[in-house]
């Protein structure tokens, strides 16, 4: 199982990696979408076996959710809407590389100095769910595109719910289902938005860096 | 009961989105108000005195959700009053199914704000305080302009990943009551709070505090606020500053709670009185030379969730304090948005400067815009200055005499900044353009504004014995 863990967590911190290296948005969703089924398989690798039923649901849910139905609905905004399929970075490629690796680097570092209690599992856990916090975050700001702003808030998510998992604080399965709707319906609503930004400024194109009128 | 409380406006918001008939939507909108807001008056009593449980305990009415849970639908059903002459009037050209969207999105809000005040399972709480966001960013759009785009995508964005680091929080809880296995139901966490791991409930508040703070709009992570306010509907933006802000700081009043059980001393007070004080001293720099009426209130609301997190963070009579001051900016804010939806529709613009003689061409209108502003600041006799003055009074009391006078001074700079704009508005000569329209002032949309102000005045010389008791228990739960 240790093997399979520490696989899952190396697949999730190199779908990071692309995802700051890479310019094309079709990377980045598709490497989200790994994440999340990545993420998915995280419920499987507890110990003693095939997990309980409701968490067997959970994950698939989870699988489906954020492998096909985000990646769905984010490809059809971008066919629909017409966005550009190059990513204009406020932050050069290569240094968001650098930068990632330089967060990996901090992130290893607090992983190994919090007191976690009980088993870990593996010591990558901590420091790979820190690291995928930290690149959602990083996309968010650092991108122009809409989109991959959605899609920081995914990989912000995804790094959120590795702790979530990865440590089987099991909030329990209603809560757990109530997290992933609410992130369901959140993703739902933004995409919304985006195709209404895109119909009422059409030269707007999903440049949140054109969203500025409000201010002081 | 608390079923009923929480299903009736889910279900009849769901329902709403179905109806294409508008009479029968405004019907709605104002029957699920008073069934809501009659629903919690029973529950004041507490059914035979109890707190009023449900599923096991996951819901549960305790002393402060009882209060927040009365302002917010004591405020939506002001708000529904007023709405539903709002959609009559202003927004009858919009498509039956444009209406829809807004009253269910409106009561799957009340529905959803309702859960976070009964919420005891902080992941539940999570869940219920993201649903706010996700179920009013469509209320925000309701005028479909870029303007109000804008303001939707930034809400969206900035509150979602603000309340993403909070649900890391509540993981990080859950490790912290690893000897409890990982339990997040509230009542556990209190009454067992000495096995709870210190360094890692530490880190979880410090995350409730970030995460939360962002969607009570404290400073700097207020930034998505005064957008969204100002450009949402005055319905909107009543529930959104007056109820929503204050169901926010709930989340991180419950982590308070627990870090008060495990005898955290005061750790936690100086971030709340930093935060409170620069939340207030941002909101002051942008409240003088305001150019916009809707973003003024807004900078307010920022203000004052400012002079609740100093409250909170001051403990004892500063937590009874923030907890009255919660009612006050509630009702206050409440009823100058409201009056700005009228000043918005008589003159058609959101310019302070382009707004003169609101007295002479709207009279209800004007005298509620000065009253509310004086209430709201908190000029004698008003509750708000009994509230500000506890919650000064609490930092002298505690020997924090920096803290105390800095708070005075905001409040009075603020004071200063909002009368300008507020007296130039209310007197003088309207524009001949504007007085050539005529515009009318409906009983519907004066009378909702002048109830609250009738109440914040009140509260000012009369504090209810009973308002008075779930002030002080709810302070104690707390842990002031």
């Amino acid at each position: 199982m240790t093997m399979l863990l520490e696989g899952l967590l190396v697949l999730i911190v190199l779908t990071n990696l692309l995802m700051l290296g890479s310019s094309r948005l079709g990377v980045y969703i598709r490497a989200g979408a790994l994440q999340g089924v990545g993420l998915a398989f995280l419920f499987f690798t507890g110990e003693g076996g095939w997990p309980e039923v409701s968490i067997t649901v959970l994950a698939l849910v989870t699988m489906v959710v954020k492998g096909g139905v985000f990646p769905m609905l984010l490809f059809r905004t971008i066919r629909q809407a017409g966005v550009r399929r190059e990513v204009e970075p406020y932050v050069g490629f290569t240094a968001s590389l650098l930068i990632g690796v330089a967060a990996w680097g901090f992130a290893s570092w607090v992983g190994g100095r919090l007191p976690l209690p009980g088993v870990i599992r593996s010591d990558l856990l901590v420091p790979t769910a820190m690291f995928t916090i930290f690149t959602g975050l990083f996309l968010i700001v650092a991108r122009r595109n809409a989109i991959t702003q959605v899609l920081g808030y995914l990989v912000l998510e995804n790094g959120v719910f590795t702790f979530g998992v990865a440590l089987e604080t099991s909030t329990s399965f209603l809560v757990e289902m109530g997290i992933l709707l609410d992130i369901f319906v959140g993703v739902f609503v933004m995409v919304i938005t985006l195709f209404q930004i895109n119909r009422e400024i059409e030269e707007i194109h999903m440049d949140s860096s054109k969203l500025s009128a409000l201010k002081d | 009961m608390l079923n009923w409380l929480l299903l009736l406006p889910m279900v009849v918001g769901l329902l709403a989105f179905a109806v294409r008939f508008k009479p029968v939507l405004q019907g709605m909108l104002l029957f699920t108000a008073v069934a809501h807001t009659t629903l919690t008056v029973r529950l004041w009593g507490g059914e035979g005195g109890q707190e009023a449980v449900a599923w096991h305990g996951w819901l549960q009415l305790d002393a402060a959700g009882t209060l927040f849970l009365s302002i917010t639908s004591l405020l939506f059903l002001a708000a529904a009053v007023y709405g539903v002459s709002y959609l009559r009037g202003e927004c009858h050209r919009y498509p039956a199914g444009h209406q829809a969207v807004f009253v269910g999105c409106l009561l799957i809000f009340l529905g959803t704000m309702t859960l976070v005040c009964l919420a005891q399972h902080l992941g539940l709480l999570w869940v219920a305080i993201e649903a706010t966001t996700l179920a009013s960013a469509p209320l925000i759009y309701f005028h479909r302009s870029s303007r109000s785009l804008e303001a939707t995508w930034k809400y969206l964005v900035i509150c979602s990943v603000g309340i993403a680091l909070a649900l890391l929080g509540t993981f990080f809880l859950s490790i912290a009551a690893h000897r409890l296995e990982g339990t997040l139901i509230l009542g556990d966490l209190v009454g067992q709070a000495g096995l709870l791991l210190t360094p890692w409930l530490k880190v979880a508040f410090v995350l409730f505090v970030v995460g939360y703070g962002t969607k009570v709009g404290l400073a700097p992570l207020h930034t998505w606020l005064p957008d969204a306010h100002s450009e949402a509907p005055a319905v909107v933006s009543c529930l959104l500053s007056g109820a929503l802000l204050n169901n926010a700081f709930l989340g991180i009043l419950r982590l308070r709670q627990i870090c008060g059980a495990a005898d955290l001393g005061a750790f936690g007070h100086g971030t709340l009185i930093g935060l409170g004080l620069l939340s207030m001293a941002t909101a002051a720099i942008f409240i003088v030379g305001q150019t916009d009426y809707k973003r003024l209130l807004a900078y307010s609301s920022v203000e004052h969730m400012g002079v609740l997190a100093v409250g909170f963070g001051l403990g004892g009579w500063g937590t009874i304090g923030a907890l009255f001051h919660a009612v006050n900016h509630s009702l206050g804010k409440g009823l100058l948005f409201l009056t700005a939806g009228n000043i918005l529709e008589g003159y058609h613009t959101k310019a302070i400067a382009e707004v003169r003689g609101v007295r002479r061409l709207l009279p209800g209108t004007g005298l509620m815009w000065l009253f509310g502003f004086l209430a709201l600041t908190g000029a004698p006799p008003s509750g708000a200055f009994l509230s500000e003055l506890l919650v000064a009074a609490a930092a002298f009391k505690a020997g924090q005499n920096l803290v105390g006078v800095v708070f005075l001074a905001l409040l009075t700079v603020v004071f200063v900044g909002m009368a300008r704009p507020f007296l130039e508005m209310t007197g003088g000569e309207p524009p001949a353009a504007v007085a050539e329209r005529r515009p009318q002032e409906s009983v519907l949309r004066v009378l909702p504004i002048s109830l609250l102000w009738l109440g914040v005045f009140t509260l000012g010389w009369y504090v209810p014995p009973e308002l008075r008791d779930l002030l002080t228990r709810a302070a104690a739960l707390l842990g002031g």
